[in-house]
């Protein structure tokens, strides 16, 4: 949330709680700063004969802002959460069911999408959906300076020159899906995709604690 | 998603044990279940939690002008979303029975009942006044929307902040919460509405049924009312046919509940302004169990960047460079320009003609290309299409189209996929990037 004068950038503090609603299959409520979103899996279920895939799940992702029906802006950012989904999730073990994924969003203070990502992966876990590996989003900024920001409040966003908006995977810390909003150069692009793998670093091992705690048998 | 049946067995155990006074999460006739309140960062957004039921309720409000038949009113709106994430029967952008119904009940019970000062709302007569639209979203449906929600809503309300606004003669100036503090809308009175439901004909009656329950029962009775004792708004569906004992009955437990739940709100709305002007963090993130397994936070932490921009050098180094192009537009004859080499022509047509189609093959060859995803390319596109903008415009046809670029053919080879029509575009457009690569 500091923009870096010094070699450091930090995340915000993240929280997140699992299993929170008792009617979908898995649910994660995840915090990053004062940006919070909740999200839902509901899957394997039956799917609609006009959407079913022969040989793999439908997964349909929905997005609902806090105010009014979802827009064009909604939709964009379903895109990306199911493209990322459907790459890291195993969809061939499951033909002609559907996986929904709904995410709310409770507050945004920045850095939506990276939040929307999380909370989507910590859901699917939640919900035992199998995965070929796990995935974190991480936000990046570059503000007038050309300092390098990660995980940046919407006052920084808004001050920002270019924001950039990274999936990555666990196994290799590849990048799964990319949006950028903004000018920037080739090596600025590739300086925020190396903090990125860095910064998801610290994402996973946050989802290791976060299952770890959950399976202890003490706190 | 269509709706999982309820078996025989378990629709005959709840009724059997609801004729025994039992229920199932061992509550009594009248309990309510535990209600829980808590509120988000900004003025207006507040959750409620009635035992694993779960709504969202969000306020907000924008200056628009009034409607026609009330001028100096300001204008209420509310919507209940049935959110997909509550229940697996929920389905996005349907307006199913329920969600109809539940809208309109709680209209009724918040607009009718005139709980909101709307004159207060007015800012310029006939011009300007406030909009307050309420959006409460259900995130977890195990029964007894109504309630949930209509508490929901009335706590949000209460909580709500609107902006500042001062008039000046003509001049309406609408201060930011940064300037001038914002205020709280004037609330008459507090309607709240609690749900009976009936069973076997009428017999057994249940406070706050959970969803179970609903779904075996044969009709449900909604008194919306205030602490002042004043019934809002009073509804019976189902078709259960009641005696005016047990409406009776119904309308005092009803007042007990509303005067234990309205004082429990008002707890937490002060509990949230104290909060507040200690000046600490309050929201959905502040308010996460800590004690809870399932439950994690992690402090802020900093990102290591020691090594970051070497590798991001070491990658740009690496990739491919880009792939060299006629940096410049070619000028065959003074006023013409040409950038990338032309396609053969194997036609024989007129020349006007060859120049029009290859236009639009190289138009179509720009615009297809540019949604490639590597970086280099995009930027040697970008560097092509504003060369390309840079020459002069030649209109040598009569086409419309502003970029005309003349492609000299030239004798090279045809690439065995280039057959058919010239003007195929994809056509072109794969032998471009050949001949780029």
């Amino acid at each position: 949330m500091e923009v870096c004068g010094s070699p450091a950038v930090t995340l915000r503090e993240f929280g997140c709680e699992q299993s929170l609603l008792s009617r979908p299959d898995g649910s994660a409520s995840f915090i990053q700063g004062d940006t919070s979103v909740l999200a839902a899996a509901y899957g394997p279920a039956e799917v609609k004969v006009s959407k079913e895939i022969y040989d793999r799940a439908t997964l349909d992702v929905l997005i609902q802002p806090k105010v009014g029906l979802p827009s064009v802006r909604e939709r964009a950012q379903e895109q990306c959460v199911r493209e990322t989904c459907e790459a890291s999730l195993l969809l061939s073990l499951h033909p002609r069911s559907s996986l929904t994924l709904i995410l709310q969003l409770i507050h945004d203070d920045g850095s939506i999408l990276s939040c929307f990502l999380n909370a989507a992966c910590m859901a699917l876990m939640d919900a035992g959906l199998p995965m070929s590996f796990l995935f974190c989003g991480v936000t990046c900024a570059i503000d007038v300076d050309g300092q390098i920001i990660t995980d940046p409040t919407a006052a920084q966003e808004k001050e920002s020159r270019a924001v950039m908006t990274f999936a990555i995977d666990s196994k290799e810390h590849k990048v799964m899906m990319s949006s950028t909003k903004g000018s920037f150069s080739v090596n600025e692009l590739q300086q925020c995709v190396a903090v990125s793998q860095k910064a998801s670093e610290k994402i996973f091992q946050f989802y290791r604690d976060s299952v770890k705690r959950r399976y202890s048998k003490t706190l | 998603m269509k709706e999982t049946l309820l078996s025989n067995c378990e629709r005959d155990f709840l009724l059997q044990a609801i004729a025994e006074k039992k229920r199932l999460d061992g509550r009594q006739t009248y309990d309510y279940r535990k209600m829980k309140i808590t509120f988000g960062t900004d003025y207006g957004c507040c959750f409620v939690d009635l035992g694993k039921t779960r709504v969202m309720a969000q306020v907000s409000c924008e200056l628009v002008a009034p409607k026609e038949s009330r001028p100096n009113e300001g204008i209420m709106f509310f919507n209940i979303e049935l959110s997909p994430m509550a229940s697996p029967t929920f389905e996005q952008g349907r307006q199913s029975e329920l969600s109809v119904k539940l809208n309109r009940q709680l209209e009724r019970c918040l607009r009718n009942s005139k709980c909101i000062d709307t004159e207060s709302l007015c800012v310029v007569s006939g011009e300007k006044v406030w909009k307050i639209r309420v959006d409460v979203h259900v995130l977890n449906h195990d029964g007894n929307l109504m309630d949930v929600a209509s508490i929901a809503a009335i706590t949000a309300l209460c909580h709500f902040r609107r902006p500042d606004v001062s008039i000046q003669g003509d001049e309406v100036t609408v201060y930011s919460p940064e300037e001038r503090d914002p205020i709280p809308l004037s609330i008459y009175h507090m309607p709240i509405s609690v749900s009976f439901s009936f069973f076997q004909q009428g017999t057994y009656l249940l406070v706050d049924p959970c969803e179970r329950e609903e779904r075996v029962m044969d009709g449900l009775l909604m008194i919306a009312m205030n602490k002042h004792r004043e019934i809002c708004s009073i509804q019976s569906s189902g078709g259960i046919m009641l005696l005016k004992e047990q409406v009776m009955r119904c309308s005092k437990i009803a007042s007990v509940k509303v005067s234990e739940i309205t004082e429990l709100l008002i707890k937490a709305l002060e509990n949230d302004k104290k909060a507040r002007k200690e000046g600490g963090r309050c929201g959905f993130a502040e308010s996460m169990p800590q004690e809870r397994i399932t439950a994690l936070k992690f402090e802020e932490t900093s990102v290591e960047m020691t090594d970051v921009a070497e590798r991001a050098s070491d990658v740009v180094q690496g990739a491919e460079a880009p792939p060299l192009m006629v940096p410049s537009p070619v000028v065959p004859v003074p006023g013409v320009g040409q950038v990338g080499l032309g396609l053969q022509n194997t036609w024989g047509l007129e020349e006007e003609e060859e120049d029009d189609e290859e236009e639009e093959a190289e138009e179509c060859a720009n615009r297809g290309e540019e949604g490639e995803e590597k970086v280099t390319k995009m930027e040697v596109e970008r560097h092509k299409k504003d060369a390309s903008r840079e020459e002069d415009v030649v209109v040598l046809s009569d086409s419309e189209e502003e970029e005309v670029v003349v492609l000299h053919p030239e004798t090279s080879a045809k690439t065995p996929n280039t057959a058919g029509p010239r003007s195929h575009q994809n056509g072109a457009a794969t032998s471009k990037k050949r001949k780029k690569k």
